[in-house]
């Protein structure tokens, strides 16, 4: 089966970023991707944009970002899947390669998210439950998440204490990242002592909406052998599955059956375990999701979540380091620049790259990225040959 | 009519617009598949099970268990006025789930999940327009119901 590599990566500062339209900010992403592809963009063939349509003024950014980039007449088109956009973005560039039609495809996961007022992020963020059945009493996205942490708690003890802890890691590397929204190390302490956004969630327990920008540029074997040379990272394991958005029509709420399905698939195709992640950059919007994302992925058993944390097995020196660059929690979560920033983290990874937060010999790699409260969920294994 | 259903509205139009003049009269009504007789709630005109088009109502005796809960403090749009205030996912006795808000019967100190909850109707009097939807009360409490209107 020939693989798809990638060959290229580029990455924004996310954060507020006000000096900044949307096209802008993949511009910035685009420019460093092919400065560290060392390409000629007249081979670029096809763009994907990953994001997510309702928090721009812009309309159907993907026309404006091709016309911004001066790549036009050549195919764009927008790739959605609610806050896995990015992951969305990048399947369907690998797709495009794998059947034949394209050979070299930039993919730009991007979103402004500050533009918006805040009236129009509560409208917003008042829909992102099933609208006719549980929008109409309140529900908020913190709020769904709320529902999976009480029910974790309930069934496996996970504590207020364990969320703390995987605000306080992703802070503590985030600090260690410079294009990271938040660089600044938390304790506990303040985390626990933060306002109740949805209990048991406080202020601390969420990610932050931000702008940002990420690309990757993809090629087909033969051309990522002679682009990328031994620097190129493979795409070898692509997962994919959906689930129900509403939690009316989900069975179990302690996990995200979607991630488990991705997962099996990607490690499946990879022909990889769980214990071969040597790094892994998982979707922390909120920290019981990186706790439920250790169990989905199989980097721990079934509620064993929160003592993985607490026995920091997930930091640099444990056995799966996650979200070495501050995950959304401290880096920042523009939602469709998402799933193609945590790609570029694990190219770095694997190339080497990653200085202080760099793991040792890394050698495979996985993102795992949530779209909404778990109704698409894309796992991805990376490997450096 | 759907318009009717919930404090906000984002869904006016919809198969089972029926379900709110049902609630209107003390009823929580879930779908009846006309061919395999799947009984779903909340209602769906289109079959889950064998994708049939065709659908009765069928009232449901609003008995249910909490499977989780939270208590949402930070508002969303047509919500500033009502924080905090609890919501739950229930389980419904019958089948189905459902989600809603607490109203006066239980006291929120004592939300915990596995507990009995019975669903009633509810007609919102203080909102401008005729609105509709239902709330998690102690197992026991009682409503009237009515002829539909």
């Amino acid at each position: 089966m020939s693989r798809v590599g990638i060959i290229g990566i580029g990455h924004t500062r996310f954060g507020r970023r006000g000096d900044a339209t949307v096209q802008e900010l993949a511009f910035e992403a685009y420019r460093e991707a092919l400065v560290d592809a060392d390409l000629d963009p007249a081979l670029i063939e096809a763009t994907v944009i990953g994001a997510v349509p309702e928090y721009h003024k812009q309309r159907s950014v993907a026309g404006v970002i091709q016309e911004y980039l001066s790549l036009t007449p050549r195919p764009t088109w927008l790739t959605e899947a609610a806050c896995a956009s990015g992951s969305a973005a990048i399947r369907s560039g690998w797709l495009a390669i794998k059947a034949g039609v394209h050979d070299v495809v930039a993919v730009i996961g991007c979103q402004k998210m500050t533009e918006l007022e805040t009236a129009e992020i509560l409208a917003l963020m008042g829909r992102v439950g099933d609208v006719q059945w549980e929008s109409v009493f309140g529900t908020t996205f913190p709020g769904y998440y709320a529902m999976f942490t009480r029910c974790h708690m309930h069934e496996f003890g996970t504590t207020e204490e364990q969320l703390a802890q995987v605000a306080v890691k992703n802070h503590h590397y985030g600090a260690r990242n410079a294009k990271a929204m938040f660089q600044k190390e938390i304790t506990a302490a303040k985390a626990l002592d933060s306002d109740s956004v949805a209990a048991p969630l406080k202020v601390y327990d969420c990610c932050a909406n931000a702008d940002g920008a990420a690309c990757v540029i993809l090629a087909g074997e033969a051309a990522a052998r002679r682009l990328g040379g031994a620097r190129t990272v493979w795409l070898d394991g692509m997962g994919c599955a959906s689930d129900s958005m509403s939690v009316l029509r989900r069975g179990d709420l302690t996990g995200l059956p979607a991630a488990r399905e991705a997962a099996a698939q990607a490690y499946r195709m990879a022909g990889v375990e769980a214990a071969d992640v040597k790094v892994a950059e998982v979707h922390d919007c909120f920290t019981i999701a990186e706790i439920m994302a250790y169990e989905d992925l199989g980097f721990c058993d079934r509620g064993e979540g929160g003592a993985f944390i607490a026995d920091q097995q997930s930091y640099l020196a444990g056995t799966t380091p996650v979200n070495l660059d501050g995950g959304l929690k401290a880096k920042g979560h523009p939602i469709g620049a998402t799933g193609v920033s945590m790609t570029c983290e694990m190219v770095s990874q694997l190339r080497g790259d990653c200085g202080e937060r760099q793991v040792l010999g890394a050698d495979i790699a996985l993102t795992h990225n949530v779209g909404g409260i778990g109704q698409y969920c894309f796992v991805h294994v990376l490997r450096r040959d | 009519m759907f318009e009717r259903f919930g404090r906000i509205s984002y869904c006016a139009h919809t198969k089972v617009e029926e379900f709110v003049r049902h609630l209107e009269s003390g009823r929580l009504m879930g779908s009846c598949c006309a061919a395999c007789g799947q009984v779903t709630f909340p209602p769906r005109a289109d079959c889950a099970e064998c994708r049939h088009g065709e659908f009765t109502f069928t009232e449901l005796n609003g008995r249910g268990t909490v499977v989780t809960h939270t208590r949402i403090e930070s508002a969303p749009a047509g919500f500033e006025a009502a924080v905090p205030f609890d919501l739950a996912v229930v389980d419904l006795d019958e089948g189905g789930r459902l989600l809603a808000g607490f109203g006066a019967t239980i006291a929120p100190a004592d939300i915990a999940i596995g507990m009995a909850v019975q669903v009633v109707p509810r007609i919102n009097e203080e909102t401008e327009e005729s609105q509709v939807d239902y709330t998690l009360e102690r197992p026991g409490t009682g409503w009237t119901k009515s002829d539909l209107p």
